[in-house]
């Protein structure tokens, strides 16, 4: 179904971008192509270090742990969506089930990230530790609900 | 600190607490029982009836879903509208409000309380208007205080804004639709100001509520991310709001694609788009702040921020790419024409001819919302002098609901609420301002000691007496001025004066003023909802010579004649407008109804009425029209007639046959509409003309027929017909039904057949030059 694949693979690009882009583990590819003179690259690549380096070391191990979960699902709906480009979408609500778990997954996960960082202690009063969890497991629930009944 | 009046001083914080709720709780069972109280004028002065036109529809749906059950509904095709179409109708419709009725049903019904479908049908709009005041209230709370929250839910209870599309027996969305919206922007609401996916996710929710129920959902799916944006455009962003919106927005998104009549939509129209292109925007600004706040480098923060840009400019293009190849569908005429209001007149008749389309007449904005749209700017300007992040909110929903009730009748109904909050907003910042005990701190205290003794005891009566007791109020207030006076000019005399109000007398203008301008509110909801909004439209009533009322009963005489005079698989046509009444009051087949999907079809209706009967036979009869319906208020004085709809379906004709109909020719040369000798050929040969005035000036004798909505004087020889015979007219000839006749059993045509049945020569034109060209 030629018009079906190509409707779903536009309407979610922007929604690609949004995906890729919060990888932090690898936003080379995206900045180092901008020109610049020499000087400029070479800063950008030492704050690229830099950026490496804090990351690596401020960062508690719980949300280290949060962001790998958020890496694996970037990487499952980079696959879904180029499987639901260059292959089929054919069934679309499934497509869009699946492709919306991951997003909607995604999404929530970075949003208990954000609740539970302790440099956001003063934005989210509150909302304890475990508030931000059980906030995350109810919207979980919520969207597997609709997943499920829209897979079809 | 010194007060107006003396405080009571030993009572504890936590008495105070409660019995401030208790007041709350009291006045909002108060304001419930006034909201659902207000809407039962149409049962009282008519019957527990199903209102109007689209209700009709939504009854029938929802008896279907309560006899045979959920998945009867969802499957069900109905064959007898749109004849011969059909109507998938589990796919073409919003079926929140069905669904909620039928709950509702079935839990009565196993609690053994047999409830009449009808009954739940009829009343669910005013038990709904009790949920929206609750509703208005925690979102007014949110804005200002409780007791703004009150205020806004009285105000909402009664506001005719909102009763005109929720009296008993208006069993329409928009009846639970307007709780449904105020509750999920409360919900957004809190969600933001908490940041909690908890309330974002319940917001999702009752969005999917929401777009189960009525088309309008449209407006929160814009009204959500035009907030996000204009808070990340203000420099707002935080993670409450990437919280708030990115768990609203996944989840709602995805259920609202659960709903049949919006399907892909979500993904699909540009009217979602927004609501996505936000999505990825905060996407973006939420990675780009992370980074930063790990890298410290100037340089590189700089190229974040471009980088950001770059992004967003890239999306939009990309979006306009999209809708350029077709891949994401452009705006939809209804859409363009709420940004021109030519537009529909011009390109699509059939949404411009309906009356709740039409932009809003000044007075109605007064009708509606009388004191309220006064206090509304007032309480915008006090959104803005806090401006959190929810004012911004009021006052964006503010800015664009007024637009759209500017340009279309029925959007009125999303203008109100935000009216009622704003006006809440503004009228409790008076009370308090009047109302404060605390006084600003004096500069010096020299006549304290004289005038507070004084004072305290008088305004102490007058504090307790606002509202219920405000003639003695207003005695306490007259004995106090003039020792207000002496202390006033004492003070000045001696010293700068004091800013602030302090006098009882000062405090008690204005707060009489506004009790005075909420009781004369009241007055205005509770005339304007008896007399204008509560009439069922079905039923008309008129006012005899004694002040008695009449009940004029034409449309139910005449759907009962079908329902009992004609086989159950005949074909009515009618006007679009009654169709939902016919399949509902009648059970009989219809062409059309108010459900407009097909134009076409429309169209067809709209050319067999505004034809010649020659032309309009061979229409009926291949539509397998038995019986038409038209209505006629040219007895009566009743305008909401055929007549006076009859130019739009010559429009809506001449959209799609513009080479057969032209609307030109249905005026007199001078360009009037008449109907009178004057009229011009072609409307005297319509089917339209020629049924509403069949016989009608035989009523009178030899008297002069006149048409009372028109106020034209019908030529005393009325229009004749061959292919059709009057089958029923009702009792004040609201109602007239013709019956089409069978082709005749001798092969002739039936003007042929008429003339000989009634004896007449045939007129032997042709063979007479026949023989001549022959000599």
């Amino acid at each position: 179904m030629p018009p079906k694949l190509s409707t779903q693979s536009s309407g979610n690009k922007p929604s690609l971008s949004v995906h890729t882009s919060p990888n932090t583990l690898n936003p080379t590819t995206s900045f180092s192509t901008k020109p610049s003179s020499s000087s400029a690259t070479l800063s950008l690549s030492s704050s690229l270090q830099t950026l490496l380096k804090t990351y690596t070391t401020q960062t508690p191990p719980q949300l280290k742990f949060i962001d790998s979960f958020l890496l694996f699902l970037v990487l499952s709906g980079v696959i879904q969506f180029s499987y639901g480009v260059l292959i089929t979408g054919f069934p679309f609500n499934a497509f869009l089930a699946g492709f919306s778990s991951t997003i909607g997954q995604f999404v929530l996960t970075a949003s208990l990230r954000q609740q539970v960082n302790p440099e956001n202690r003063l934005e989210f009063k509150e909302v304890g530790r475990e508030r931000a969890f059980a906030d995350f497991v109810f919207g979980s629930i919520v969207l597997h609900f609709f997943v499920y009944n829209f897979l079809g | 600190m010194s007060t107006a009046y003396p405080l009571p001083t030993n009572i504890s914080p936590s008495t105070v607490a409660n019995t401030a709720s208790l007041l709350r709780i009291v006045a909002f069972g108060l304001i419930s029982a006034a909201a659902i109280a207000s809407r039962l004028f149409a049962v009282i002065n008519f019957e527990s009836i199903i209102h109007e036109f689209d209700p009709w529809f939504n009854y029938r749906a929802t008896r279907v879903l309560a006899a045979k059950g959920f998945y009867e509904f969802w499957n069900w095709f109905d064959p007898t509208a749109w004849y011969p179409l059909g109507r998938v109708v589990g796919g073409t419709v919003y079926p929140g409000l069905m669904a909620t009725s039928g709950v509702i049903y079935n839990f009565l019904h196993y609690f053994n309380l047999p409830v009449d479908i009808r009954n739940i049908c009829v009343l669910l709009a005013p038990g709904f208007s009790a949920l929206t005041a609750w509703a208005t209230y925690m979102f007014t709370a949110e804005m200002k205080d409780p007791s703004a929250g009150l205020l806004a839910a009285a105000f909402i209870g009664i506001v005719p804004g909102y009763i005109s599309r929720s009296v008993a027996g208006s069993y329409d969305n928009e009846a639970i639709a307007i709780f449904l919206l105020m509750f999920t922007f409360y919900l957004w609401i809190k969600a933001l100001k908490v940041g909690s996916a908890l309330y974002g996710a319940l917001a999702a929710v009752f969005y999917f509520y929401m777009v189960a129920a009525w088309g309008g959902y449209a407006f929160i799916t814009n009204m959500i991310p035009v907030h996000a944006l204009v808070l990340l455009l203000m420099g707002r962003f935080s993670g409450r709001l990437y919280v708030a919106y990115c768990s609203w927005y996944v989840i709602g998104t995805l259920s609202s694609m659960q709903v049949p009549f919006v399907g892909f939509q979500p993904v699909r129209t540009s009217e979602h788009m927004g609501a996505l292109g936000v999505f990825g925007l905060l996407q973006i600004v939420a990675f780009a702040s992370l980074v930063r706040s790990h890298v410290s480098s100037k340089q590189f923060q700089n190229l974040l921020a471009i980088s950001v840009v770059t992004m967003g400019v890239l999306g939009a293009g990309a979006f306009v790419v999209m809708t350029y190849k077709g891949w994401i569908a452009p705006w939809t005429g209804r859409f363009y024409s709420l940004w021109d209001t030519g537009y529909a007149k011009k390109y699509i008749p059939i949404i411009a001819s309906v009356s709740e389309h039409q932009p809003t007449a000044w007075p109605s904005f007064f009708m509606d919302l009388q004191l309220l749209i006064f206090l509304f700017p007032a309480g915008v300007v006090m959104c803005f002098r806090e401006l959190r992040d929810e004012h911004v909110f009021v006052i964006i929903y503010a800015v664009v609901a007024s637009y759209f009730a500017g340009v279309m009748v029925r959007l009125m109904l999303t203008l109100t609420p935000v009216v009622c909050v704003s006006a809440a907003v503004a009228l409790s910042t008076l009370l308090d301002t009047y109302v404060e005990a605390r006084e600003p701190d004096a500069p010096e205290e020299r006549t304290e000691a004289n005038g507070s003794n004084a004072d305290g005891k008088k305004a102490k009566k007058a504090g307790g007496a606002v509202g219920s007791q405000a003639g003695t109020a207003a005695a306490a207030a007259a004995s106090s001025t003039i020792s207000d006076l002496v202390s006033a000019t004492r003070s000045s005399a001696g010293s700068p004066r004091q800013k602030g109000i302090w006098g009882a007398d000062a405090r008690l203008v204005i707060i009489l003023n506004a009790i005075g301008m909420l009781v004369f509110f009241v007055f205005h909801c509770t005339w304007v909802t008896s007399n204008a909004y509560s009439s069922p439209s079905v039923v008309l009533a008129s006012t005899n010579p004694d002040g008695s009322q009449h009940i004029i009963d034409d449309y139910r005489e005449a759907y009962y004649w079908l329902r009992m005079n004609t086989p159950q698989d005949a074909v009515v046509m009618s006007w679009w407008d009654y169709g939902y009444q016919i399949a509902g009051m009648a059970d009989r087949v219809t062409l059309v109804d108010n459900n407009t999907w097909n134009n076409t079809h429309i169209a067809t209706v709209g050319k067999a009425m505004s034809s010649p009967e020659e032309v309009a036979y061979p229409i009926l009869r291949k539509h397998d029209v038995d019986y038409v319906l038209v209505i006629f208020g040219g007895l009566l004085g009743y305008s909401g007639d055929d007549i006076n709809k009859f130019l739009w379906m010559v429009r809506i004709a001449q959209g799609v046959w513009p080479d057969e109909i032209q609307e030109p020719n249905y005026f007199t040369p001078q360009g009037e509409y008449r109907v009178d000798d004057r009229a011009s050929e072609t409307m005297r040969t319509s089917l339209m003309y020629k049924m509403s005035y069949y016989r009608f000036s035989e009523l009178y004798g030899g008297g002069n027929a006149v048409d009372r909505v028109r106020n034209q004087q019908i030529p005393k020889v009325g229009p004749t017909l061959d292919y059709l015979e009057e089958a029923f007219t009702t009792e004040n000839w609201i109602v007239r039904i013709y019956k089409v006749r069978k082709e005749d059993a001798l092969g002739r045509d039936l003007k042929t057949a008429n003339a000989f049945a009634q004896g007449k020569k045939r007129k032997r034109g042709k063979p007479v030059s026949r023989r001549r060209a022959i000599v």
